[in-house]
Formats: structure tokens, sequence, C-alpha cells
């Protein structure tokens, strides 16, 4: 074989082996979200997030409409400041109200959005005001045990 | 004290130990002697790279087919079973971890010794039986520098650039399964994919495992090679060991590393 040949073949098999190491670092490993379509940002404010995490979907109705762009702390309300990429076809009412929701009993967590009834829309940079924290399982089964505690007390006045 | 049949039989044991702790001597010796002679593979590292070539190159197809189907079947399989606990979005992390953890570097290593390994051996061996390392010695030129360790580099170099493209072409091939055909959400497959494979963790660890592979495989053969008997005979024996010896040695080594890797996860 052609010496020149024979380079170009090492060549292309070391690049991509490279490219391959490459991919499963970053697109596997983690990297930053890229979407495809146009999109516009909403901002929404959550006392608690459970275990919602970024390019986790939007959802409205079921119908995936977006994805959850970033995730920071909020320093002044001491909340969780999430940043929405909605997809530019849907749009919402302005008392939509957003709330943090999962997927089967252990599934995934993602954002549900229901919209309200104000004839003007959100507008790319708005935020959503209505919104409802992820439900922490622990509490959850904390209070019921706490009340039905207080119902055996009651019951045994 | 023992009757003559139990005589021969622990001779026969004594035999046959004594004769595998020889051979892993001569092996190791040679391991050594290439290492050490690999000065000129790197002076002329065209040496090397014409042996990529035949190593790495020509074994892409075969690599790169299998990872898909792998990939494949496990988008299928890990389905069928998250599907029943309601958690089918957890399928990128599970064809990420199998991959990338385990079935990249194992499965390409064993790929890369039934393909490359016992093509090594072949040549090696017959290049001993037409005497064309004794040549080579006539003319004060050393086999092991100029024919053994440019291979060696070969397949070490190889080896993990082969794991990596097996195991993005498995995650690709579970993505075409669980994405495109069956339809679980792209974002929670590449996001809880994302947050579960660790760059350092699995990853790397991957790649110190195909690169540990890449030595034991071309070591195996190129040693096997070297000390075929020079008959037809001797290098067709000679290339059955290595593809067997490779495969247990690599899924021997497997377990060993996974069990000083992932010992604390």
């Amino acid at each position: 074989m052609q010496r020149s040949t024979l380079d170009l073949w090492v060549g292309l098999f070391v690049i991509a082996g490279i490219g391959a190491l490459v991919v499963l670092a970053l697109k596997v490993g983690n990297l930053s979200s890229q979407t495809t379509g146009d999109t516009y940002e909403i901002t929404a404010h959550f006392s608690n997030i459970g275990g919602l995490k970024p390019r986790a979907p939007v959802k409205s109705a079921g119908v995936v409409v977006g994805r959850v762009a970033d995730i920071i702390f909020d320093t002044q309300k001491y909340e969780a400041k999430v940043t929405f990429k909605i997809d530019k076809r849907y749009q919402f009412s302005k008392d939509t109200s957003a709330s943090i929701l999962t997927s089967g009993l252990l599934g995934e967590q993602y954002v549900g959005l229901e919209t309200g009834g104000d004839s003007a829309m959100l507008k790319p940079g708005d935020s959503i005001t209505i919104t409802q924290s992820a439900v922490v399982l622990e509490k959850l089964i904390g209070q019921f045990l706490y009340g039905k505690a207080q119902e055996g007390a009651a019951d045994k006045k | 004290m023992f009757s003559r049949g139990a005589v021969v039989d622990i001779r026969s044991i004594g035999h046959s130990t004594i004769d595998s702790v020889l051979r892993l001597g001569y092996a190791s010796r040679f391991l050594a002697l290439t290492v050490l002679g690999s000065g000129v593979s790197f002076r002329r590292f065209r040496l090397v790279i014409r042996e990529i070539y035949f190593t790495g190159v020509l074994s892409l197809i075969i690599i790169l087919v299998s990872g898909l189907f792998v990939g494949m079947v496990l988008g299928f399989q890990g389905y069928q079973t998250l599907q029943t606990y309601g958690s089918e979005s957890a399928l990128g992390v599970l064809v990420a971890l199998s991959l990338v953890r385990e079935l990249g570097p194992v499965v390409s290593a064993l790929l890369f010794a039934s393909r490359a390994g016992s093509a090594m051996t072949a040549e090696i061996g017959l290049m001993k039986a037409t005497e064309q390392l004794s040549a080579m010695e006539m003319m004060a030129v050393d086999p092991i520098s100029r024919v053994i360790a440019p291979r060696f580099w070969s397949g070490i170099i190889s080896m993990p650039l082969l794991a990596a493209m097996f195991s993005a072409m498995g995650v690709f091939g579970g993505y075409l399964i669980g994405v495109v055909l069956i339809g679980v959400d792209e974002g929670s497959f590449w996001s809880q994919m994302q947050s579960a494979v660790d760059y350092r963790e699995d990853v790397l660890n991957g790649v110190i495992k195909s690169f540990v592979f890449g030595v034991a495989v071309t070591w195996i053969a190129l040693f096997e090679g070297y000390d075929a008997p020079p008959t037809a005979e001797g290098v067709s024996g000679a290339t059955t060991r290595t593809v067997v010896t490779s495969a247990l040695v690599i899924l021997g080594l497997d377990f060993v590393l996974t069990a000083f890797m992932f010992r604390g996860v």
C-alpha cells in the first residue's frame, strides 16, 4: 500500500478514536444542553425542586412543550430559580401555574404547566408566579403518621 | 509408599506445573525484552503506524458493527425490563453505563484478540517457520525491536481507541432503538445518562481497562507467535492458543479490575 494512503487511514483512525472518547466524555458524561428549534425563556421560583435536573422535560397536559434550561439558587429569595426553554409554538397565559411532578412512583421529575384564564400571554423573560414545589415523600409520610397519631389521641379522649 | 500409577500421576502434575511456570517466565522475559527494545519503534514511528493500520484500522468494521448491534440489543432488552418498573427513562443510564464500564472494553478486546491478535500470532509464527526472523538476526537486525515491538505498541495504541468507538457506537445504537424506534423521551434519555455517567469514575476507568486489555492481548499474541513451533501445525496451535488464552485473560483481568475500580460504588 502507498505510504500516504496508509498514513491517511491511520490518521483518520486516531482522530475517530479520540473523537469517540470526546463524545463519551462530553455527550454521555455531561455537556451543556443543545436545543433544537426556536424557544423562549420563562423563569419560575420554587421553594423546593426535589430531584429536578437540567434538561428535564416541561409538560403541559402530558405533552412535552419545553425543557428545563438552568437551575440556580436565588440568594435573595432563598429559593430555587428555574429557567425553562419553551417551544415558540406554544403560548401560555400570564396566570399559568407550574408544578414539579413525578412520572410514575419512582420515575424522573418534570415540570407541569397548567394554563389559566388570563388573555394576556407570557412573554420571553417573564416569570411564573404560581408555583408548586416538589412533593417530598418523607414529609408526606411524616404528615400522614402525625395525622394518624393525632386521630388516635382524639379517639382515646 | 505410593503405587506406581500414583507416582506417575504426581510426576505429571509436577511436570506440567514446572512447564507452565517456565513458560510464564519466558513470556515475562519476552515482554521485558520487547519494552527494552522499543526504542527503534519510537525513533522510526513509521513502523508503528504501519502496524496500527493492520491492527486498528482493519478492525474498525467489526468493532463498529458489533458496537452498534450490542447497543441496539441493550436498548431492546433494557427497555423490556425497565418498562416493568415504569422507569424506561433510565434506559440511557443503563445503556451508557453497561457499555462504558464493561461491554465496551471487554467485548472490543475479545473481538480485537480474535481479529488482530490471531493475525499477529500467525504472521510472526510463519515468519519464524520460514526463518525470516533468523535471517534478520544474521543481518544483525534485532527481530524483537524491528518486528515485535512496533506490533506491541500498535496494539496498545489501538485498543483504547477501538473500545471508545465501540462504546460510542453502542450508545448510538441504544439511542436509535430507545428514542427513535420505541419513543423514550429524548431529553430524559440524555439527561439521566449525563447525570449518572461520571467522566472520571466511568469513562476514564473504561479507558484504563481497555489499555490493560490491549497490553495483555498483544503480549499473548506476540509471545505465542514468537514461541510457536516452526511447523504448520505449530502455527495453527499457537493461533488457537492466542484466542483462547486472550479471552480467558481478558475476562479474568476484567473481574480483578472491576473489583478494584468499583469496590466503593
